[in-house]
């Protein structure tokens, strides 16, 4: 039943648009919903978390902290993903993430996620098309960010 | 004019007669009503004007030559409320000197008017249909009196979707503004921040990042833009990917006005004065022409 509603939620979430329905009750197969209150931290930089996460509702921040300070650098929302690096590699994460609200998500093991590609390319291939168009999005996202185009100088950009 | 002019009713009532100005090269005379501080470098300059036959004294999109007398003269867009009797409303960021005499003055002092000029936003295009505005930094301050217009002519519009980016919570202007038009029906407000803090619980990212929280309706929905113009390719390539069509996307051009009537040439970009044939164009207009410096 809890399985059932899983694939539901998950049939709706943009990460799966396009995918074959045997592929998505793959991926329901392995995914769990979560739930988390405001303010909980996700996981932390450099924590070795391998969870890569389906935002359903909610909103997470992500968060660098330097200089003593920790700052914002980019917020995900409903129907987002979080934590891709986790199903390519198990480093170490690179930035902070915050629950900004009460979060609903479908969180998935990575490594577990990296056997199901590699024992079904098929499925990989789908996987790794849609992890690879989250990188490029936000790899454009941060270039745009860099140029600081609000300043009086960036604006001349 | 000098700083310490000083006004009649009778000359500030010439300044803005029916049928407008007999000379557009000739600045008015206006009086500082109130400066209010928005941001930590940025203005609202609101100007008292009388005279003319009570209908609007712009129309939204359009912009002002604005004189600080003895300093020099700038092109600032018109901020306020059109139908608001009575001001002129410019909202001014302080980068030089020009931009420091004017959100530096008081009340009572002198400010220098010619305008309005230029096109304007298409609000008559926009009737029956959704009104997406999309804006960054301090490119709001020409899209607020569409907002107004929109506000104030509910019934001829149908949803309202402000998508507006700013470098960071301290840069954001209107804030209170924004917050409360949140709560008007069909209307959607989403700010986002290039870096916050931890105080800042919206969104963080570029302005084109919040256009997964919107529903687009392409075949209905007219577009009109204003910010830096590499954030505006960026939109325009965001709405075209989405299906707007170019003919319903519209934005507002900045280049280096002087004379706001065309005949001096400085704001001159490719076969278009911006002062004159814009600072509004349809996007089909301005396909090859963005991007290329010539200010």
């Amino acid at each position: 039943m809890e399985n059932a509603s899983l694939l539901e939620i998950l049939q709706k979430h943009p990460f799966v648009q396009g995918f074959q329905p045997k592929h998505i009750e793959k991926l329901a197969a392995l995914g769990h919903e979560l739930k988390l209150e405001r303010d909980r931290i996700i996981f932390r930089e450099g924590d070795e978390s391998s969870f890569f996460y389906l935002i359903v509702t909610g909103k997470v921040a992500l968060e660098v902290t330097a200089l003593g300070r920790t700052l914002r650098v980019q917020t995900l929302g409903d129907g987002e993903e979080l934590g891709w690096s986790s199903v390519l590699t198990s480093e170490g994460k690179h930035f902070q993430a915050r629950a900004l609200g009460v979060v609903k998500a479908i969180v998935f093991d990575g490594a577990r996620l990296r056997e199901a590609c590699e024992e079904d390319h098929t499925f990989g291939y789908e996987m790794m098309k849609r992890l690879l168009g989250v990188v490029a999005e936000r790899l454009q996202a941060t270039r745009i960010q860099l140029l600081d185009m609000y300043s009086p100088a960036g604006a001349k950009a | 004019m000098n700083d310490s002019a000083t006004f009649t009713d009778a000359g500030v009532e010439a300044a803005f007669p029916a049928g407008g100005p007999a000379d557009v090269m000739l600045p008015a005379p206006c009086k500082v009503a109130q400066v209010d501080k928005e941001t930590h470098d940025t203005f609202t300059l609101c100007l008292e004007t009388k005279g003319g036959d009570g209908s609007p004294l712009f129309a939204p999109g359009q912009f002002s030559m604005l004189y600080a007398p003895g300093v020099g003269e700038l092109p600032i867009s018109i901020s306020g409320d059109p139908e608001e009797p009575g001001r002129l409303v410019y909202t001014i960021r302080s980068v030089g000197k020009a931009t420091h005499a004017l959100v530096t003055k008081s009340a009572g002092d002198a400010v220098g008017v010619r305008g309005p000029f230029g096109t304007s936003w298409p609000m008559t295009e926009g009737r029956g249909k959704d009104v997406l505005i999309v804006a960054g930094g301090i490119g709001l301050a020409p899209l607020r009196p569409a907002i107004y217009h929109i506000l104030r002519h509910r019934g001829d519009y149908r949803r309202l979707t402000v998508l507006y980016g700013a470098r960071s919570p301290r840069d954001m202007l209107y804030r209170k503004q924004l917050a409360a038009w949140t709560y008007l029906p069909d209307t959607q407000i989403l700010t986002t921040v290039d870096y916050g803090g931890l105080s800042w619980r919206g969104y963080v990212g570029v302005v084109t990042t919040l256009f997964r929280y919107t529903r687009l309706q392409p075949d209905r929905t007219i577009a009109m833009i204003c910010g830096p113009e590499i954030m505006m390719r960026y939109v325009v390539r965001e709405l075209e990917g989405r299906g707007l069509a170019a003919r319903d996307i519209y934005l507002s051009m900045e280049r280096n006005m002087k004379c706001g009537v065309g005949f001096c040439g400085h704001c001159q970009l490719g076969p278009y004065f911006i002062c004159k044939d814009g600072p509004v164009f349809p996007w089909k207009r301005m396909q090859g022409w963005m991007g290329k410096y010539e200010r």
